[in-house]
């Protein structure tokens, strides 16, 4: 049963506030294999401009992956969760993340579209501060495989 | 790592300029320390039989992990990985990682596609592994 087109523009309360920690980031650079300086060591980031550690450029995933359940979980969408592939990844950065922050998410979905028995879904989520200054949107597409195959 | 050196000059690129391409070995080890990181348990990043079952060739790396070290050559071409300003990408092929000591290794070139105002540059990345492209359209913006 596809996915009706008029549940675009649903929109999910604010996420609970996530606070960023230096050793988060270290954790999530050190997945990567990543020893840039300016994600482990303050000095280091604070000479590139930054009051702190900052977080690599998809490290913003880490939230809204879990903020993006409200939608995936959403009963009246009713998506079955084994058909679903990660299509698609976006970030704009206003600013990259960084150790100290208390980050929410806004999740909306954007656009709910179907094509060759798939219907997919671009959801937005929107990262800012608990004192409200914007510091990353995402956007993911959703593909869920059609039921024929 | 050259971030105290400084990003590259504006008046030093062209179209078309290429960034060093590096090449990331992906293992089963990486794929479960990505996963905690990440928070993402999906079983077929982890679990062979899951992943067969649902008609993968093998356990498969997780997107995001390829696109986070796809951007690997543009965060360390630049130094600050704060300058990226935008960065996205499509996923369109697994990255099947076998249980063994070798595991897949995705190759990543990137190449400056367009001059934009303001400082900023477009860098177009290519991502392959085994030969197959894994990523489509995928484009970073950094400020330089």
């Amino acid at each position: 049963m596809p996915i009706d087109p008029a549940f675009a523009g649903r929109t999910y309360p604010p996420t609970e506030p996530y606070d960023v920690g230096r050793e988060k980031i270290r954790e999530f650079a050190d997945a990567l294999g990543d020893e840039n300086p300016a994600y482990r060591d303050p000095e280091a980031a604070r000479a590139l401009g930054h009051p702190d550690v900052i977080a690599p450029p998809t490290f913003p995933f880490v939230l809204t992956f879990t903020a993006s359940r409200s939608l995936v979980e959403d009963p009246e969408l009713g998506i079955d969760y084994a058909r679903v592939v990660h299509g698609e990844q976006r970030f704009a950065h206003t600013r990259p993340v960084r150790a100290g922050d208390s980050l929410t998410v806004a999740v909306t979905l954007e656009s709910v579209r179907s094509a060759g028995g798939h219907d997919m879904l671009t959801s937005r989520s929107d990262v800012a501060t608990v004192e409200g200054e914007h510091v990353a949107t995402a956007w993911s597409t959703l593909v869920v495989r059609g039921g024929d195959e | 790592m050259s971030a105290a050196a400084g990003p590259p000059s504006v008046a030093d690129l062209e179209v078309g300029t290429e960034l060093p391409a590096q090449a990331f070995p992906i293992r089963r080890a990486d794929l479960v320390r990505y996963a905690g990181a990440s928070g993402d348990f999906n079983v077929i990043h982890w679990n062979e039989r899951v992943a067969r079952s649902v008609g993968l060739p093998d356990v498969i790396a997780h997107g995001m992990f390829t696109m986070a070290l796809a951007v690997r050559v543009v965060t360390d071409w630049v130094g600050d990985p704060g300058r990226v300003v935008e960065y996205g990408v499509r996923f369109t092929r697994p990255v099947p990682v076998p249980d063994d000591d070798v595991g897949a290794t995705v190759q990543v070139s990137g190449v400056v596609a367009v001059l934009l105002d303001g400082g900023r540059v477009r860098v177009d990345l290519t991502a392959t592994s085994a030969g197959q492209k894994v990523l489509g359209k995928a484009q970073a913006v950094v400020q330089l």
